[in-house]
């Protein structure tokens, strides 16, 4: 990971022939921060999980960066969390000072509603001032629209959005002839119905026998007690349960199909990470899978394993909960050293078509069409056995059981994507 | 589909008495003081996560009792040093004071326990199913706050038509003047009034926090719908209360057990619309989506038609 620093030479000989350096220290120049704005919810119900995200965050950075030189030959790399309390207005709001600041990057993830009005609200600034331009790093929000008839130059995706996931799900289902009847259950928004509509169209494809019995969509974070829908998964004799929930959505859920007895496999996307797998313990053991990115038992590698133990004695009570979000700064980082700046249009142009190694020792692929990341996907099991690092201090994790090798997530995009002049 | 329906009776129960736990104590504290404790149900959250750590040093059993006792007297102090000194300056001031309080205690919750959900469970001796009907199971826990919820319900009545006490406070409910005439310190009287409440809310906090999870958000999310029974069950009414608990309760639970939607009334009235029809989300709706809308329209109705609500006998 050490790194030339490239730019910083090129100042000082630039500096220094034109006998400018007693007045101009390249040094003063070179240690200037580059600031990203982490634009997550820090307060209110969906704390949690925008919390844990942001420790990741300014961990990896000083880890990986700030503690090894900084990068552009010697800038450190600040990441700045600014709280948009899950909601749109308030992250409209964040993205102002962000700016206003000179932020050049905003990373943010949680909610695709937020996601959607920081693509559009930025595309529509850097239209307007092309001389203080935003560059958008999603890392988590997966409503497949911002990569698709939404897509813009100045947004990049580092996770697998609900269809590509929805696909290796039914792939995963599909091999497994003893489920015949599935029932999908998700929250009552964009991704829920995305996920909804994604598992209608794949699951009957995939194999003749396979059905769908039911596709249900319940408020968001309404609900406190799911037992009338378990009821109505009971009714319908189905032999698995799809669902896009998360946060307490998902961890009621689990809880009502635990308390109901039912001996059902669930297959989820977010049932993992800060209290939920702590909360589902027992009940959910060889029950619950999950399909993600950066698998982690068995540990994939020596470099994950570092970071992971680094990370945990730094936070006690914290998980590397996504590890995608490293990957997205490695990536940003990779952009920039290639660019040889910190501008968002010229690292924007270099994340195009980059590929990268991760610490979890798997390729990426950042496609430029549609600026959607391609990596490695995979179903795991909620379980206690074989887990070498475990969530919540539970004693249990993820064992990965399935893997879809890169190629074979890639998929169509109806991306139609306005550059900007050069 | 029979015994859908007895699983949804049963889990409304369950909800509505755990809805009139939180309910009983909103509407004695707005009938006695004349204001809407907007931190109330962050008062169950407290005697969730009271429950929570008590329970890990010294067992449920004790925390169950404990918990609601400790809510209860932080009830109480709130009261005696905060609630009574803002009354001077009118039911605004109140108002104000117990919206600020709840976003404090939510904010204090997080500090000190965290924004995770916490590992809260169904003691050992009730994690068991107490019997399986066609596939599923009704766990002995749920039976269990069925009970202790009827059992507060008949003690609080007892309590507020059979005691001297009962007898003063809902005296005090109508005429605080006259009682504190007669010589009774109508703000100690307040006071208790206020720590019960308050302790109800806990002991709801302590029995929900294991099924319904002990979260940050779990005061938020009840909130509303505890002032929406108020009202519809009448200000100052228990009875009222206990009705419109469990009406919605049940309400809830029914609406998500069925499986009507617009495409039935549409199908029932002959008709149909193009599938690129303009309002074709609206037509697709199923009454289980709208669920979560009902006790909302029922509090509209209830002001429209009946403002005192079904047992309301203040009007003011």
């Amino acid at each position: 990971m050490t790194r030339m620093p490239p730019a910083a030479l090129r100042r000082i000989a630039l500096a220094a022939s034109l006998g400018l350096s007693a007045l101009l220290s390249p040094l003063v120049v070179a240690q200037e921060p580059i600031r990203i704005a982490f634009i997550d919810p820090q307060s209110g119900s969906f704390a949690a999980t925008g919390n844990s995200a942001y420790r990741v965050l300014s961990f990896a950075a000083e880890h990986y960066y700030n503690s090894r030189g900084g990068v552009l030959g010697g800038r450190r790399l600040e990441v700045v969390a600014l709280d948009n309390k899950a909601a749109v207005a308030d992250a409209q709001l964040q993205l102002r000072r962000a700016i206003s600041e000179g932020m050049p990057f905003v990373i943010s993830g949680q909610s695709s509603a937020v996601a959607s009005a920081l693509s559009s609200g930025i595309e529509r600034h850097n239209e307007r001032n092309p001389e203080s331009r935003v560059l958008f790093l999603n890392y988590a929000a997966v409503d497949p629209v911002l990569t698709e008839d939404a897509c813009s130059f100045w947004h990049f995706r580092f996770d697998a959005h609900a269809d590509m996931k929805m696909a290796v799900m039914a792939d995963h289902i599909a091999a497994n002839p003893a489920i015949t009847r599935v029932y999908v259950i998700g929250q009552d928004y964009s991704f829920g119905q995305a996920v909804g509509a994604a598992a209608a169209r794949l699951m009957p494809a995939r194999r003749a026998d396979l059905q769908l019995v039911g596709n249900e969509l319940h408020p968001i974070g309404q609900v406190k007690d799911f037992t009338p829908y378990i009821s109505k998964i009971v009714a319908s004799g189905a032999n698995a349960v799809v669902t896009g929930n998360w946060g307490a959505d998902m961890v009621a859920l689990a809880r009502g199909i635990a308390d109901a007895g039912l001996d059902l496999p669930v297959y989820t996307f977010y049932a993992a990470y800060d209290g939920i797998t702590r909360t589902l313990g027992e009940a959910g053991r060889n029950r619950i899978h999950m399909i993600h990115n950066d698998h982690a038992n068995p540990f994939p590698s020596d470099e994950r394993r570092d970071f992971t133990r680094a990370f945990e004695a730094a936070h006690p009570d914290l998980n590397v909960t996504q590890p995608r979000l490293v990957n997205t700064l490695m990536m940003l980082v990779q952009a920039m050293e290639a660019a040889g700046s910190s501008d968002p249009l010229q690292v924007a142009l270099a994340l195009e078509d980059s590929r990268m190694t991760t610490m979890t020792g798997e390729q990426i692929w950042m496609r430029p069409q549609d600026h959607q990341l391609f990596a490695p996907l995979h179903v795991s099991v909620h379980t206690d056995e074989g887990i070498e690092f475990d969530l919540d201090r539970s004693g249990f994790g993820l064992r990965t059981v399935h893997t879809t090798p890169l190629e074979a997530t890639l998929t169509p995009s109806s991306c139609q994507m306005q550059r900007p002049a050069p | 589909m029979a015994d859908a329906l007895l699983f949804a009776t049963l889990n409304g129960l369950v909800t509505g008495l755990l809805l009139f736990m939180l309910a009983s104590g909103v509407t004695l504290i707005f009938s006695m003081m004349g204001v809407l404790n907007f931190a109330h149900a962050s008062f169950y959250m407290l005697g969730a996560y009271f429950a929570f750590s008590l329970s890990q040093a010294l067992g449920f059993w004790p925390a169950l009792l404990l918990a609601p006792l400790l809510t209860g007297a932080l009830g109480a102090l709130v009261e005696r040093y905060g609630l009574r000194h803002v009354h001077r300056h009118g039911p605004v001031a109140e108002l104000v004071f117990t919206f600020g309080l709840a976003f404090l205690i939510e904010e204090l919750v997080q500090l000190v326990w965290g924004r995770a959900t916490q590992d809260f469970r169904v003691p050992a001796l009730l994690d068991f199913p107490l019997f399986t009907l066609l596939g599923q199971d009704f766990p002995a826990w749920r039976a269990f706050m069925l009970l202790l919820s009827l059992g507060i319900f008949a003690g609080l009545y007892a309590g507020l038509t059979r005691t001297r006490y009962g007898l003063i406070l809902r005296a005090a409910i109508t005429h605080p003047q006259t009682v504190a005439n007669l010589g009774h310190n109508v703000p100690r009287l307040f006071m208790l009034a206020f720590g019960v409440g308050t302790g109800l809310a806990g002991l709801a906090g302590v029995i929900a926090g294991p099924v319904l999870g002990t979260w940050p958000g779990m005061a938020a999310s009840l909130g509303s719908l505890v002032f929406v029974i108020v009202v519809i069950g009448g200000l100052g009414s228990l009875g009222g209360a206990l009705v419109a608990a469990l009406l919605i309760g049940l309400l809830q639970s029914w609406v998500i057990a069925s499986s009507v939607g617009m495409a039935d009334v549409l199908t029932l009235l002959g008709l149909s619309f193009p599938p690129e029809h303009p309002l074709r989300d609206l037509w697709r709706l199923t009454l289980a989506q709208v669920a979560p809308l009902l006790p909302h329209l029922l509090l509209v109705l209830t002001l429209l038609l009946r403002p005192a609500g079904l047992a309301g006998n203040r009007e003011d």
